[in-house]
């Protein structure tokens, strides 16, 4: 006999804000009627943290400390132990997603070392010699906007063998003119990265210009922290030895679900990072760093 | 003949026929014809009708092949005909109904393409063009990474990932092992072998909803595009690849489409709140999946190939979409694939959008910024790389260029086409431009403004772009649009003066072929043949014309267009030189078809100019002398279709004589070609009754020469010929002719001949390349011949009714088919003949000419001869009657002579005759002895004969017919 269970969200996005309420059906498809000890929902909302391997030796001390963070957790009951006719079943339910006491509901966040993650979680128990079931079911927070108005400040850049930091030999440098501004490095999630970059010199050919967006998350606490950086995308926008003196457009999206807003609690900190790589035909790498606060209104 | 004892005895009925004819017509009413043509579709009365069956319709049967003239039949049927019609109503039915069956995406398609325009020339039919034209032989490469595409697919690492995210990226994974392929040495076709595969994984990886994969292919393939190895193949590559888009994008768009077409589909105007959430969720997934693909082009390509999309997000997606789109190509560093890209981008956007003309604009200026960088090192590097010339290099823009500019010309204003002109200029007349300016934009703006171009040319730098092919471009649209009249002597003196400085001849020939028909369109013969004159000029030094014929063949075809007066056209010094170059065989012959083909088209008069005689027989002569062993029989008789064309618009008028001498040089030029032999023969026929007529039929001493000399032409000519049957018609009509002409002795001859020509008719003819008896040919003949005898006058010096008795004798000497009763039917048939011979006055005769009534004025020795002749042939006819007794088979062929027999007699006969009387008796009741006489026909002869018996003078025939009895009766 085969049961399937499933749960569905009433919103095609699965993305709900804190104090709305989690609506859907829990869908049963059985041939047969089924006989059960009752259906429960749960949701939980929580922080995983995790440490790197590097980080590892380094803070043993309080690797202990890294537990997941829980942020929200509560249970229905859908409905009571009984039979449930054969066919499908649709059992609707909502449920409010307030947090508890003063938590705050952080957004929904795919990270490395850090995850923030909310799921709904149907359970299904069932009488001897049959295994129980379960379905769990992922949905999105997004944190409530912000308040303060952002006044977006471009900010201008222009990189020439002379702004260089960590360079080997900087006679051996080809020269080079790549001027350029980013529209704001305050940016809004929902909304591209933009901005643009002009190549004004370059005795050495270009071979590639990319954005490099990277998550910078931090774990710890006030006695030590592990700090990692790392890729989240590349996105390459231009390619091969491009015109002098034409403004090249920077955009880029921000992906859902590996952003959110900055982030900065005790326990840990997620921050992003933009990255305009130049990459010349020699295969030399310039690489101009931009911290960016990204946030939601 | 052999004599045998005659047991019956023969006597004519005397006739008058006069009375008869009378009696016939009481009322003398006409016979009206009616409009009704079984074969004619209802709706189609068109006068053109005449004039095609006059010229098809000739002795010989009507031409298969479709260069000939008008065919009698088709013309007839004016339009088109019932059979092609339904054929064509069932197609478009058939294509109606699998596009209802077929998928709606193809169908809204149809629809917003037609919202364009139907001025706008769609890309389909330049994507053809594009692929015949970049070619290469080189090796080409396809290397495909299936997971490169780090950026991507964000790293996992983490155990919190999703159930649902980890199982894609599994997917991925087992994508990325070993599908990192890379195809070498593929050859052109390969390529595009390869590609089509691609396509159809793609199809299928959606199909099986493996969305992903489907995905990875398009990121693959636009990726290929980054790849300008072997670079002269890049715009045909471009072509192959973007089809994979295309693909692509109607998938997603139908997909989300159905999404949304829950409970009803949507309307075509949809607006963004008619779409449903999940419908938006799914279309939002796809872009920040194209938004995540780490590299440029792949991510402007398959953003641009899912645009349409945008439709179901936002009201002003697309309208924003396109300038980032437009400027996100600045990155791409190579200028080819960067000119490509805008072009896809124009493509899509002009079918999903074709309001938005800013980006387009913006495309095309960004891509005048990136001109210079042609001439930087990196292409210059690359060129030499791959040793490709510059000209060569530039060409591969222009489909690129052109079709920007088209998109971006396309119903624009005339400002804007002027800035144009105007940023052209300022880039100091870049050639690749101003000749993509020339191309894409309206003829009709291009010709107003042909000196202003013509001076933008001059200022170009010479550098990379030849010339001549602006000019190309430039001669190409005036030949479609007319330059103000004052310009028009200098544009083309400008023009010519750069087109003849070109050297390589096939260069030259090029330009020279597109300008030929500005020139044709607007002047007069003397520059047409100093166009003409400069061609051959430049194209005979080292036989370069070789190499030209087609161009060459479509500068006659383009003269063609524009002279029709012949007289004018081979008045030019140059055009016979002209065709002189046309050295290869079958070309030479195809140019002499299509001059003959526009000849019969648009010669309306008759003509005796020497000057197109002259031209026009060298051009048949050359078609004729094309004439080998080898020729299909079709294709001679397409030529000899044509030549006949000629032949028939020659006339000299009252100039009979040339008319004549002209006939003698044709039939020795033509002399391979049968059916023209035929035709000459009946225009000298022709001419030889046009001088009767001119005399009225009273010849002089020199219309009476010039009668025998043509009745002389026709008796060499017809010999020659090989179709037995062509040569005994030929050999009657030229002997009626004759007759007609009094040229008795010839009359003569030519009969005699034909009788002596019987003996050799093949027992089974081929007909329309079956073989058939002859039999029934043969008795046709026989039968019109004997009419024709009627009037004949018995010669001096041969005995009695010579030319009959002549006749018989070879009917009884030829070798009919066993079983044949042919030869008693001319028997039979020549019984009525005899008859008329002893009336005393016959039932035609010719003008001027005795026949025999007249020289033997009813002699009676004259009459008994004629009997004894009756009664041999009857002899004969009941001889043959009793051996019809074997079986079944043979009594009713009995049956049916001894019928037909008794129809003779009661009609020519005299039945006041006992004798004769009797044997009809005897007949009748012979045919009716077995049964096989049918019923009908007996009732209505009796009924017949009951009829006759009434008058007077056939009184006798009451008793007769009480002796006549029906079978079914007794």
């Amino acid at each position: 006999m085969s049961v399937t269970l499933d749960i569905k969200l009433k919103r095609a996005n699965k993305v709900y804000h804190e104090g709305e309420t989690v609506a859907g059906v829990v869908t049963l498809c059985c041939k047969e009627p089924l006989q059960h000890n009752g259906i429960a929902l749960s949701m939980d909302g929580i922080v995983n943290l995790q440490l790197s391997s590097k980080s590892v030796g380094v803070f043993e001390a309080f690797y202990n400390s890294v537990k997941p963070i829980p942020l929200i957790s509560s249970s229905i009951e859908v409905a009571k132990a009984g039979k449930i006719p054969g066919g499908k079943t649709e059992i609707p339910f909502e449920f409010p997603l307030i947090s508890k006491g003063n938590k705050v509901l952080y957004e929904t966040y795919h990270g490395v070392f850090v995850n923030i993650q909310y799921t709904l979680r149907c359970d299904l128990k069932r009488p001897l010699l049959a295994k129980d079931l379960s379905r769990s079911c992922e949905f999105i927070v997004h944190s409530q906007p912000q308040k303060s108005k952002i006044v977006p400040t471009p900010v201008k850049f222009s990189i020439t063998p002379e702004t260089l930091q960590n360079v080997r030999e900087r006679s051996q440098l080809p020269r080079f003119l790549i001027r350029g501004h980013l529209d704001a490095t305050s940016c809004v999630i929902s909304q591209p990265l933009t901005g643009e970059v002009q190549v004004d010199k370059s005795d050495v050919p270009i071979k590639s210009i990319e954005l490099q967006l990277v998550r910078v998350e931090t774990c710890g606490c006030a006695e030590g922290y592990a700090r990692d950086a790392t890729e989240i995308q590349n996105i390459q926008i231009a390619e091969g030895d491009v015109g002098h003196g034409m403004p090249i457009p920077v955009h880029m999206v921000f992906p859902r679900l590996f952003t959110c807003p900055t982030l900065e609690t005790t326990n840990f900190k997620v921050e992003f990072e933009i990255n305009v790589v130049v990459i010349l035909q020699d295969d030399h790498l310039i690489t101009e760093n931009f911290p960016l606060k990204l946030c939601r209104v | 003949m052999k004599k045998k004892m005659a047991s019956v005895q023969w006597r004519s009925r005397g006739r008058n026929y006069e009375a008869e004819l009378q009696r016939c017509h009481p009322e003398g009413l006409p016979v009206e014809f009616g409009d009704y043509h079984p074969l004619k579709p209802i709706m189609v009365t068109d006068t053109k009708t005449r004039r095609g069956a006059r010229k098809g319709s000739t002795s010989s049967s009507s031409s298969s092949s479709s260069s000939a003239p008008v065919d009698p039949l088709s013309s007839m049927l004016d339009g088109t005909d019932p059979l092609s019609m339904f054929a064509a109503t069932e197609t478009s039915a058939a294509a109606s109904h699998s596009s209802s069956v077929g998928d709606l995406g193809r169908k809204r398609r149809v629809k917003e393409e037609e919202a364009l325009g139907a001025d706008f020339e769609p890309w389909s039919t330049k994507r053809g063009e594009i692929l015949a034209r970049f070619t290469t032989t080189e090796k080409l490469s396809i290397n495909l990474c299936m997971g490169s595409d780090r950026g991507k697919a964000p790293n996992p690492g983490s155990s919190a990932v999703s159930e649902k995210v980890r199982t894609r990226l599994e997917e991925l994974d087992d994508l990325e092992e070993g599908s990192h392929r890379e195809l070498l040495n593929l050859s052109q076709q390969d390529y595009a072998n390869r590609i089509e595969e691609l396509n159809q994984s793609l199809k299928e990886a959606w199909s099986s909803d493996q969305k992903v994969k489907a995905l990875k292919i398009v990121i693959q393939c636009s990726k290929l595009l980054s790849d300008t190895s072997v670079i002269q193949f890049y715009p045909s590559k471009f072509v192959l690849i973007t089809d994979i888009l295309d693909t692509f994008g109607r998938l997603v768009y139908d997909r989300i489409w159905t999404m949304c077409s829950d409970p009803r589909p949507l309307p075509d105007s949809f607006t963004v709140e008619d779409v449903n959430d999940t419908a938006k969720e799914t279309c939002l997934n796809w872009f920040f999946k194209i938004a995540s693909i780490r590299e440029l082009l792949p991510r402007l390509y398959v953003e641009a190939a899912i645009l349409k999309c945008n439709r179901f997000l936002s009201k002003s997606g697309i309208q924003e979409t396109l300038p980032r789109l437009t400027a996100m190509i600045r990155g791409m560093g190579d200028p080819l694939v960067a000119a490509y890209a805008r072009a896809y981008l124009c493509r899509v956007g002009m079918e999903v959008a074709p309001h938005l003309k800013e980006s387009l604009n913006a495309n095309i200026f960004d891509l005048l910024t990136t001109f210079r960088q042609i001439s930087g090192d990196s292409v210059q590097k690359q060129l030499h790389l791959q040793k490709v010339e510059v000209p060569a290099y530039l060409m591969l823009y222009s489909p690129a260029i052109n079709w920007i500019l088209q998109c971006v010309a396309y119903r624009a204003p005339e400002p804007l086409l002027t800035e144009m002109m105007e940023r052209c200029k300022m880039m100091a007349n870049n050639a690749l431009l101003l000749n993509s300016i020339m191309r894409a934009f309206r003829p009709e703006f291009v010709a107003t403004r042909a000196t202003d171009f013509i001076g933008m040319i001059k200022d170009c730098d010479e550098s990379g772009f030849p010339k001549h092919l602006l000019y190309g471009s430039l001669g190409r649209s005036l030949a479609c649009a007319d330059p103000p009249e004052s310009e028009r002597l200098t544009i083309l003196n400008e023009a010519w003066k750069v087109i003849t400085k070109v050297r390589n001849p096939q260069d030259y020939m090029n330009c020279a072929e597109i300008w030929v028909e500005f020139t044709c369109r607007h002047f007069a013969k003397r520059e047409v043949n100093t166009v003409l004159a400069d061609i051959i000029k430049h194209m005979t030094p080292d036989r370069a014309f070789e190499e030209a014929y087609p161009q060459l063949q479509s500068v006659i075809t383009k003269i063609l267009m524009y002279f029709h007066d012949f007289s004018v056209l081979f008045s030019m010094e140059r055009f016979l030189p002209f065709l002189d170059m046309f050295q290869k065989d079958s070309v030479r012959v195809e140019v002499c078809k299509s001059i003959m083909e526009v000849f019969i088209k648009h010669q309306l008069e008759l003509t005796r100019d020497p000057v197109i005689l002259n031209a026009m027989l060298h051009i048949c002569k050359t078609m004729h002398d094309s004439v080998n062993a080898l020729t299909l029989e079709d294709e001679k008789r397409s030529l000899a279709l044509l030549i006949i064309g000629f032949i028939r618009m020659v006339s000299f008028g009252r100039d009979f004589e040339q008319q004549l001498s002209f006939c003698v040089e044709a039939r020795s030029t033509f002399c391979n070609l049968e059916p023209v032999l035929v035709q000459l023969i009946h225009t000298v026929n022709q001419l030889a009754m046009e001088t009767r007529m001119v005399m009225k039929g009273n010849h002089s001493r020199k219309t009476a020469a010039f009668v025998r000399a043509c009745a002389a032409y026709c008796f060499i000519t017809i010999p020659s010929l090989s179709s037995i049957f062509s040569r005994l018609h030929l050999y009657l009509l030229s002997g009626q002719v004759a007759l007609a002409n009094q040229c008795l002795s010839q009359a003569d001859a030519f009969l005699k001949a034909a009788v002596s020509v019987l003996p050799e008719v093949p027992r089974s003819i081929s007909v329309e390349g079956k073989l058939r008896s002859s039999e029934s040919f043969l008795l046709d003949f026989i039968n019109n011949f004997l009419a024709t005898l009627l009037v004949v006058p018995d010669h001096p010096e041969h005995g009695v009714l010579y030319l009959v008795r002549g006749l018989l004798n070879m009917v009884q000497d030829y070798t009919w088919e066993d079983n044949s009763d042919a030869k008693v039917r001319v028997y039979i048939s020549a019984l009525p003949l005899l008859a008329a011979m002893s009336q005393e006055t016959y039932l035609y005769s010719i003008h001027k000419v005795d026949s025999n009534e007249t020289l033997y004025g009813g002699d009676p020795k004259f009459l008994s001869e004629i009997n004894k002749l009756c009664e041999t042939l009857i002899g004969q006819i009941l001889d043959h009657l009793k051996t019809l007794t074997r079986d079944e088979q043979s009594m009713r062929r009995q049956s049916a002579l001894a019928f037909s027999l008794f129809g003779v007699l009661l009609a020519h006969g005299d039945l006041k005759n006992n004798k004769l009387s009797q044997l009809s008796i005897n007949l009748w009741n012979l045919s009716h002895k077995h049964g096989h006489c049918e019923t009908r026909v007996s009732i209505r002869t009796l009924e017949s004969i009951r009829h006759q018996a009434q008058r007077p003078d056939m009184a006798h025939l009451s008793d007769t017919i009480q002796r006549l009895a029906l079978q079914s009766r007794t």
